[in-house]
């Protein structure tokens, strides 16, 4: 069969929301488009859990503290389902640990923004994690099984993040003066971070838009951006709190809330590396990995000597 | 194929060269072996295949398992098998593989009319 009668049936099955899974015939730009995206998406769970980590032995109470810990695993989690299904395209889990390390690979960054008080937990879970579920309730209808399927695992882990943060962000709303302010601190410095979430606008992309035509992505930034905005800006009101864009304002006609422009150039230079805590996370995953390399070669000589061992016997 | 991905969505972190290099590309590997996990949700049912992980042994891989599967009490029991002795079927050949099945109407009940008295059969 002939490339191109490959590629148009693989279209076909696109069309007809028919599940790519991973011994299927798939376009090679297609593989390395859901391997780059998957990937990072993994980085992003496992590095996201660096900004919280930093706070479980600060945590105001028992309850918060245990809280957090189950939080902060699930993101451990959310990074092995992912990974696992990018190594179904064929990428192995090394390749991309070594891509993260050296750089070469990104991972969102909103994680480069540092969590500066109690109150970033709340704001965090809240408006990150309430970000995050925008898209990843998307792909939960993403064309590639095992990304789709992994989606399934992580929406439902994920709401118990939203909520734990917005209930956290609550005790302080109603707390005593300095609380109140340090919700107000917190929400002021993640909101526009957690915008930035959704990418560039539209409008910056080339026709060549295969995402959408191969269905790994079903809506565009700007519409989950303005699903986002429209969903927080209600929140926000039981909170008693205020979103820092004195341009957000509801629109009857369009029935959205519009919203002020994001600093577009802050968001290249943090993708670029030059956010707050770049080289402080890498270093941080780095060492982490080295750290640990003696417990994976431990690990692996038990196995190797069990092995023989079973094998002599 | 010359198609490349321009548009830069959430999760796909723009960065022109990353993720641009063929899959097969890396080796030597040093990852520990990887395991296809199946868990039974509750007793009296089957175990169903919930994804896989790396681990150095068996005994590792129940472990790995139950912390990354079982956090919320998904399940009763764990298998875990290295993935490199499943054999799978061809999906390029599953026409050829199911085809025997296709024909036979017959096999179902409802190919069967029955009148209205004996309908719940
Ligand atoms: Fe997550
Ligand atoms: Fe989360």
């Amino acid at each position: 069969m002939s490339s191109h009668n490959l590629e148009e049936q693989f279209q076909q099955k696109i069309d007809q929301d028919i599940k790519i899974e991973p011994k299927d015939w798939m376009p090679d730009a297609y593989r390395k488009t859901n391997t780059r995206q998957i990937s990072q998406h993994a980085h992003s769970e496992v590095v996201g859990m660096l900004p919280e980590g930093n706070w479980i032995s600060r945590a105001p109470s028992l309850k918060r503290k245990a809280i957090l810990i189950a939080k902060i695993q699930d993101e451990g989690g959310h990074g092995l389902y992912l990974y696992a299904a990018a190594e179904t395209l064929g990428q192995s889990r090394e390749q991309m640990i070594n891509d993260l390390h050296s750089g070469k690979a990104k991972y969102s960054s909103i994680f480069n923004y540092p969590a500066l008080t109690w109150a970033d937990m709340g704001a965090i879970g809240w408006l990150v994690d309430g970000a995050a579920i925008m898209n990843q309730v998307m792909l939960t209808r993403t064309s590639y099984g095992p990304y789709a399927r992994a989606m399934v695992r992580i929406c439902k882990e994920e709401s118990f993040h939203q909520r734990q943060g917005f209930e956290s962000l609550l005790v302080l709303s109603k707390g005593s003066e300095e609380q109140r302010a340090l919700c107000q601190d917190a929400i002021n410095r993640w909101w526009w971070p957690a915008l930035m979430m959704f990418g560039p606008r539209d409008q910056e992309s080339t026709n060549s838009d295969m995402s959408l035509k191969w269905r790994i992505k079903r809506k565009t930034n700007d519409e989950l951006r303005q699903q986002f905005v429209d969903m927080i800006a209600e929140q926000i009101k039981v909170l008693g709190m205020t979103l820092p864009d004195p341009a957000l304002q509801w629109n009857a006609t369009r029935n959205h809330y519009d919203f002020g422009e994001i600093n577009w150039d802050e968001f290249w230079q943090v993708v670029k590396g030059n956010g707050p805590c770049n080289k402080e996370r890498l270093e941080a995953r780095k060492k982490a990995w080295e750290k640990g390399a003696w417990v994976r070669e431990a690990a692996q000589a038990y196995a190797n000597k069990k092995n023989t061992g079973t094998k002599a016997a | 194929m010359k198609q490349f991905i321009k548009k830069l969505y959430y999760g796909d972190i723009p960065d022109a060269g990353s993720g641009t290099t063929p899959s097969n590309d890396q080796q030597p590997r040093t990852d520990w072996p990887l395991w296809e996990v199946f868990i039974r949700s509750k007793q009296g049912l089957d175990h169903k295949h919930v994804g896989s992980l790396h681990a150095s042994d068996a005994q590792m891989a129940i472990e790995n398992a139950r912390d990354v599967y079982t956090r919320r009490q998904e399940g009763v029991s764990i298998w875990v098998v290295e993935s490199k002795h499943l054999t799978a079927s061809n999906p390029a050949e599953a026409g050829e593989l199911f085809e025997p099945a296709a024909d036979k109407v017959y096999r179902h009940p409802t190919f069967y009319n029955l009148p209205d008295q004996v309908n719940y059969m």
